[in-house]
């Protein structure tokens, strides 16, 4: 691992994620070989790698959606073992939008936002409320509050979701494959919210194949294969200078 | 280049006419070929042959309100049975002069179903006006109070004890069948078998051989001179199986449910109790309507079966009604009435749910 080349965070407290040392394994298979990352606060790490590489899975196991089976995972200074209360205090400060974006078809738009605030966070409807409509207008989508999921496109259903996790207040946002699921000329309406979530200084993890998204917002990309971290380096160097030949091979076949 | 291009500057077209009005519909769907127009000739002529005696028995040579002597000259159908014994069909051995009371409870009860129906009135007032009105209810069957002499369970009988067992039955045995279902998904073992066994248990049984057991061996168990209701005891029965079939279909309902749902939901911090409260229930319950509703209505109908422990449900009594010397003989009409009775109960019980559907479905 060249931990010797990665650029110096921008500054130097206390990590928000730190994954040491960890392993997982589906069954006998070895998905997750010895991963170590820090992620500094407003740090943006784009993770990228060919499917099966365990790169969903790794950021998966950031809020326990999977279990770790070795090692240790600390965020914002809870580690994550089997209390309950311990993982639910973190799935709170941890945001997460998936690939397939998991709406709840049953809610309104504007229930879905306020959801998390008035039943785990406690927060008034009428405040939580306010705040939902104030993230639906960011994620430009404000007049659709009252709809259901499932009269809206898979953009807009995106970023819904993206919005629903920002009412939680989150310290991190992971996102895995947020634009894997949409329609092509959907994708840039996503990664405009993205972008500018980035730029007010969201510490964000993203799992994509979207190059472009990594060039121009990450401040670190990395590589995943075969269930380990194989290359990781400021963008500009990932990708004018891989170093190693499993890289170079991913970025010619997908450049 | 030969193909042709959209045309965007065209006028929008309409579909193709097929086929216009009564005649065209015929023609297409009747009488296409010799052999669908044979067809229909030929059901036609069946129809012809059984509807006409069936309306000429049912309406023409029929008797409504006469008495069982005028019944005896006639050949049409003798509905005379039914308000003759109207009384006795409905509230069975229910003592006479009191039966104004389970009507009274009777009517109270479809008040408060139609209230229910309406999803605006879903709150927590709709829990108390239910309370406050099983307690009436109770009241006016049992009485003690207000001078009302005391009127014993194994007198409740006829239709308000077919509606008292079958309301209960739903009500109870739906939470309960939810529970259930939910135990049997656990991650925890000990609760995962016991609601296994007790699903498989009660589904491997017929609901008969239940009532056998609550009237007949249960008893055996009891402390000397400690009774339970023989009622209470067929009610227990109808509940403990009703749940078990309402279990395995809430099952299916929550096995719909895609995974991503519970990863969005722990994504957002909720515990399994809300999880499954604000997420998942709502969504699985909702798609095992249609299933649901199906077991509450062969629940419904087989109250009847309490018959073989000697309540008197409104199936029952019309038995019993027929075994009258003077009404003898006219079972058809009786079992056409108690038939209609049964189905309209049934039927709204169906089209309430599709309504139900219809009005919870969000557009996924």
């Amino acid at each position: 691992m060249n931990e010797q080349s990665v650029a110096t965070p921008k500054t130097a407290e206390k990590p928000v994620i730190e994954l040491i040392g960890m392993h997982k394994w589906f069954g006998d298979f070895h998905v997750l070989k010895d991963i170590n990352l820090q992620v500094q606060p407003q740090e943006k790490i784009v993770v990228c790698g060919p499917s099966g590489s365990g790169k969903s899975t790794m950021i998966r196991c950031i809020n326990r959606l999977e279990e770790h089976q070795q090692g240790r995972i600390i965020i914002d200074g809870i580690e994550l073992t089997n209390d309950i209360k311990n993982i639910e205090k973190v799935r709170a400060e941890v945001g997460m939008v998936f690939q397939h974006f998991n709406l709840f078809p049953h809610l309104t738009i504007l229930e879905n936002l306020t959801l998390g605030p008035i039943w785990v966070r406690k927060t008034a409807k009428k405040e939580a409320e306010e705040a939902a409509m104030l993230y639906l207008e960011k994620v430009k989508i404000a007049e659709q509050a009252l709809k259901f999921p499932g009269q809206l496109s898979g953009g807009q259903q995106q970023r819904v979701a993206i919005a629903r996790s920002l009412c939680m207040n989150p310290n991190v946002m992971l996102f895995d494959e947020p634009t894997s699921a949409l329609d092509p000329e959907m994708i840039k309406e996503v990664l405009d919210v993205m972008i500018e979530l980035a730029e007010e200084g969201m510490t964000m993890l993203v799992v994509t194949h979207e190059m472009g998204f990594a060039k121009s917002v990450a401040d670190r990309v990395m590589f995943m294969d075969e269930g380990q971290i194989v290359e990781q380096n400021n963008p500009h160097d990932f990708f004018d200078n891989p170093q190693n030949e499993r890289t170079q091979l991913f970025l010619s076949q997908i450049l | 280049m030969s193909e042709k291009i959209a045309d965007t500057t065209a006028e929008p077209m309409k579909p193709p006419v097929r086929n216009v009005g009564v005649y065209g519909w015929l023609r297409e769907n009747l009488f296409n070929n010799w052999f669908n127009s044979l067809l229909t000739l030929l059901i036609l002529y069946g129809l012809w042959q059984t509807c006409v005696p069936l309306i000429r028995w049912a309406f023409i040579d029929s008797l409504w309100f006469s008495s069982a002597e005028a019944c005896r000259d006639i050949d049409g159908a003798c509905w005379s049975i039914i308000p003759n014994n109207v009384s006795f069909i409905f509230f069975g051995f229910f003592p006479d002069g009191q039966q104004w009371r389970p009507l009274l409870a009777m009517l109270l009860l479809f008040a408060l179903v139609f209230y229910s129906k309406d999803r605006k009135h879903w709150k927590r007032s709709l829990g108390v006006y239910w309370l406050l009105g099983l307690i009436v209810m109770g009241t006016l069957m049992h009485g003690g109070v207000f001078g009302l002499p005391v009127v014993e369970t194994d007198q409740w009988s006829g239709f308000p004890l077919t509606l008292m067992l079958a309301l209960f039955g739903m009500v109870f045995a739906y939470p309960l069948g939810v529970l259930l279902a939910l135990g049997r998904q656990s991650r925890m073992a000990g609760i995962k078998t016991l609601c296994v066994v007790y699903i498989e248990l009660i589904r491997g049984v017929p609901l008969i051989s239940l009532l056998f057991m609550s009237s007949v061996m249960f008893p055996l168990f009891l402390p000397e001179g400690l009774s339970i209701d023989k009622v209470l005891r067929a009610q227990v029965a109808i509940i403990l199986f009703t749940a078990a079939y309402i279990a395995e279909v809430v099952r299916g309902g929550l096995q719909a449910i895609p995974k991503g749902q519970y990863e969005a939901a722990d994504s957002l911090g909720l515990g399994y109790g809300k999880t499954m409260r604000l997420i998942i229930l709502p969504q699985a319950l909702k798609i095992v309507i249609p299933p649901s509703v199906g077991v509450l209505i062969s629940a419904f109908k087989d109250t009847s079966l309490v018959v073989i422990i000697a309540l008197y449900d409104v199936l029952t009594t019309t038995k019993v009604t027929l075994s009258n010397p003077d009404w003898m003989g006219y079972s058809r009409e009786a079992y056409l009435f108690l038939a209609l009775l049964y189905f309209v109960c049934c039927y709204a019980m169906s089209s309430y749910s599709r309504k139900l559907e219809k009005e919870l479905h969000t557009g996924h």
